[in-house]
């Protein structure tokens, strides 16, 4: 098990990193989800042991400090796979196994596993010169995963694909790892990405964790605003205008009323309670997305099924509750 | 203090302590004797000193000399590098190699193949060349247009073919996306390159004394005859310094400007394609350049050839004796070998120094602290390439004479001396490299298991090694020739061969001045055979700045 206890990392003296305590339990898939500049690749790397960092990283209650990258047991895997260009996929994938002494034999039946497991059966031979960036980073998978790590640093594993791989990767990505029962440190900026590969999240803005815990219940209650429209929610709404949300949607009005909306929580019904006048219309494949001028509200977003109003016209719209989030209050 | 910090120090440690030993003592100790006059400091000297009539003349010469052979070097330089780095040609290697030749050639060979060409009975003595600056300026560029080849050439090369084919789809004609893309890319290269060619014209010294003669004194040359023949140390060393100030200034901008590829970036260098019509111009400067090259180790080859007006290997032959009326101490082929073994030795300790030099400098810096400290160590090993060889030499003559650093009998000095000449060469061949390994890949080897030694082997030693040996091989020509450090510091019984030489055209007789050019043959062939062998590695940041 992973335990950070207020883990800093500066650089120059501008903390990147602040305070940081988090706990990854074994078998699990824990993401680092941030946008650029939050810190979450420096905390990585200072798991990994690439960055000094104050405070203390253990490993099932044993500290860490002072243990060489090398030794850590910590497998890495880079965004754009870093492959080592001269060695064949093989050569790569085997490795780790050739620094363990693993013998010939033993060592290219784990490697045509490890090559099955990540899809590239028969690609030991290839140099990664002539590979794509899917095929790339899927042999960087089975280099890493090739250590028998007690842990796998994924630092963005897919953001270098493009957006069709990068979804069909991530479905793989999560069948492997929960398939090897790999503990994983997952960094990503992409909540997508996030939800498709992680059990948990902690979510980073500015240094600092500021909300950890399971998909779903970061999902239904992110911790303030800013983490609600980072996790992909279109808009927060405050006081009346939430008030009158939160009323359409038959959930209880506290008193400073706050909630996140989905652009898809407001949907045009004839019956619906919320009265307001179309500002524009745009159709998509599935439906036709909405920005509506809700009464006593203000604008937010609305999806309406076909024959939806134009622009000017008035419409009517009820709440999906499943679709809106309560987020804390900062 | 953490750990890295230490591994940092301790890496670093050994070639600085070499350069505060053989280079910062003896450089500092020839300036302090100028200076201290009867136990007392007196700066007053050196604003006497550069007030003298001579030292303005010698000033002068070398400004408008280094710039306008910078200019030409330059000019002549640009095209050849777009057809040697750009294009590709049966030969093409050869006339590369050929063409870097004359950078590792002995100064002294230059000389005396200048002479050779422009002398009387020269095939260019009707120009009546010989003795002017013109012929000054001809060896200054001989010597430095592969400085310029090199260093552009592997920024072309290396250049991301994307925006001029950007500019070309937004209609821009080839010389518009020269002008306005490829020109403006290559500027870095191009001023860093320049300034680095300045520097050698400005303390060019083996071209300058045998080609200047008595008539014109480059400060470099004025620096020898003060301390040599007039003993007048303060003014040597107003000079010494004056040349430092201007060194340290014009390595400073060769080092803001010399960048290496950020090698996180993966770029779409264009392929080399074949000549066409439109490349004729580049083409007729490239031939041209080869005549102008070629032609006066030409007639140098065939002088060599040559006794009492017939075909002959006689001054090949006399090459075994110590010469007429026993000029040599020792027969030249002695010489020769002297000069083999001080060069093995050199090269050794240059890829020794350069390589830790290069580790240290390209460490992945946290800080910023640690980021300048590493860029002054950069350019502190930077140095010797532009201070003077003669104040390093007479600087090592006068300081390393008493306990506890008596070396001046020791067989080790000259060799000593040359590693630190060559010592820049190696440096700039190596760091390039190491820097553009992503460290990364250093760190996927950790993070598979790893340990720092096996890390080297997997990720460093496959990008490092054809680097290393390429640097071997310039070292060791470099330190074959070199003419100016040696000159003061070579043990009587075993002169090197540019000293020899130097020492039989100063000499009458025809029977020297012939063995002169046979061996100034010899030590052609050697350098050129050791450029060519190392041109077959393919190292871009060979002989680039």
């Amino acid at each position: 098990m992973l335990s950070l206890k207020d883990v800093t990392i500066a650089y120059d003296g501008r903390p990147a990193v602040r305070d940081v305590t988090l706990d990854l339990a074994d078998g699990q898939v824990l993401a680092l989800l941030g946008p650029s500049g939050s810190g979450k690749s420096t905390l990585l790397r200072a798991v990994a042991g690439l960055e000094p960092a104050v405070g203390t990283i253990s490993w099932d209650g044993r500290s860490l400090a002072g243990v060489p990258t090398h030794k850590r047991g910590f497998a890495l895997m880079f965004q754009d796979g870093q492959l080592f260009d001269h060695l064949t996929v093989a050569a790569n994938v085997g490795y780790s196994l050739r620094l363990r002494r693993v013998g010939r034999r033993e060592r290219a039946a784990r490697v045509d596993e490890l090559l099955e497991l990540v899809g590239l059966g028969g690609y030991a031979d290839r140099l990664p010169g002539t590979l794509s960036g899917g095929e790339r980073q899927r042999v960087a998978l089975a280099r890493a995963l090739a250590v028998d790590p007690r842990l796998l640093l994924l630092d963005e594993p897919l953001s270098a694909l493009d957006a069709g791989l990068r979804e069909r990767l991530a479905g793989d990505l999560r069948r492997i790892l929960t398939e090897a029962g790999t503990t994983a440190l997952m960094v990503t900026h992409d909540q997508e990405e996030a939800f498709a590969v992680a059990d948990r999240l902690a979510v980073l803005h500015e240094g600092r964790v500021v909300q950890e815990g399971d998909l779903a219940q970061v999902w239904q209650h992110p911790a303030d605003a800013w983490t609600a429209l980072f996790l992909g929610y279109a808009r927060v709404l405050e006081g009346a205008g939430a008030a009158a949300v939160l009323e359409a949607a038959g959930l209880p009005v506290p008193e400073r009323p706050a909630v996140a909306v989905r652009r898809s929580a407001l949907v045009a019904d004839e019956r619906g309670p919320l009265r307001g006048t179309v500002v524009s219309a745009r159709a998509t494949p599935d439906q036709v997305r909405l920005v509506v001028d809700v009464d006593g509200v203000g604008e937010v977003d609305a999806v309406s099924a076909a024959h939806a109003p134009g622009p000017g016209e008035s419409v009517r719209l009820r709440v999906e509750p499943s679709r809106t989030a309560v987020p804390g209050l900062a | 203090m953490e750990r890295r910090h230490l591994w940092l120090i301790g890496l670093a440690a050994v070639p600085v302590a070499v350069l505060a030993v053989f280079f910062v003592l003896p450089v500092t100790g020839m300036v302090r004797r100028g200076f201290v006059v009867d136990g007392s400091l007196d700066a007053g000297t050196v604003v006497r000193v550069l007030g003298r009539a001579e030292i303005h003349r010698a000033i002068w010469f070398t400004v408008w000399t280094s710039v306008v052979a910078t200019a030409a070097s330059v000019l002549l330089g640009l095209p050849a590098a777009y057809v040697l780095h750009r294009l590709v040609f049966p030969l093409q290697r050869v006339v590369r190699a050929a063409l870097l030749v004359p950078f590792v050639l002995p100064t002294v060979v230059v000389g005396v193949a200048f002479r050779e060409l422009l002398g009387e009975g020269g095939p260019l003595g009707g120009l009546g060349l010989d003795g002017t600056p013109a012929a000054i300026l001809a060896g200054l560029v001989f010597f430095n247009v592969a400085v310029v080849i090199r260093s552009v050439g592997a920024a072309w090369e290396g250049l991301d073919a994307r925006p001029a084919e950007a500019a070309a789809a937004l209609g821009a004609r080839p010389w518009t996306v020269f002008r306005t893309v490829t020109l403006p890319a290559l500027r870095p290269s191009i001023v860093s390159a320049g300034s680095v060619v300045f520097l050698f014209c400005a303390t060019a010294f083996g071209v300058v004394l045998t080609l200047g003669g008595l008539r014109y004194n480059s400060v470099e040359t004025e620096i020898y005859k003060l301390t040599t023949v007039l003993l007048d140390l303060p003014g040597a060393a107003a000079l010494s310094i004056l040349q430092l100030l201007v060194v340290v200034a014009l390595l400073t901008v060769a080092g803001r400007l010399r960048r290496v590829g950020d090698p996180t970036q993966r770029r779409t260098p264009a392929r080399p394609r074949r000549p066409r019509r439109a490349d004729l111009p580049q083409l007729t400067v490239t031939v041209v350049l080869l005549a102008l090259v070629a032609a006066p180790i030409v007639t140098l080859l065939i002088g060599s050839l040559r006794v009492d007006g017939r075909w002959s290997l006689g001054n090949y032959r006399a090459l075994q004796t110590p010469g007429s009326q026993d000029t040599l101490a020792v027969p030249a082929t002695s010489a020769l070998t002297s000069s083999l073994e001080i060069a093995v030795l050199a090269t050794a300790l240059s890829l020794v120094l350069g390589l830790l030099v290069a580790v240290v400098v390209t460490g992945r810096s946290r800080g910023r602290g640690e980021r300048r400290l590493r860029a002054v160590l950069d350019g502190l090993f930077m140095l010797p390439l532009g201070v003077s060889a003669v104040t390093l030499g007479f600087g090592l003559f006068i300081t390393l004479d008493q306990p506890p650093v008596d070396f001046r009998d020791s067989p080790w000095l000259v060799p000593v001396a040359q590693a630190l000449v060559a010592l820049p060469l190696v440096v700039r061949t190596l760091v390039p490299v190491l820097a553009g390994i992503d460290d990364r890949q250093r760190q996927a080897a950790a993070s598979l298991g790893a340990g720092p030694l096996r890390t080297a082997i997997t990720v460093d030693v496959p990008v490092v090694w054809k680097p290393l040996l390429a640097a071997a091989g310039f070292a060791f020509a470099a330190s074959l020739g070199e003419f100016g450090a040696t000159s003061f510091l070579y043990r009587s019984d075993h002169p090197t061969l540019p000293v020899v030489i130097y020492r039989l055209i100063g000499h009458p007789g025809a029977m020297n001045y012939g063995m002169a050019l046979a061996g100034s043959c010899v030590l052609a062939a050697a350098t050129a055979l050791v450029m060519l062998l190392v041109e077959r590695l393919r190292v871009p940041s060979l002989g680039a700045f």
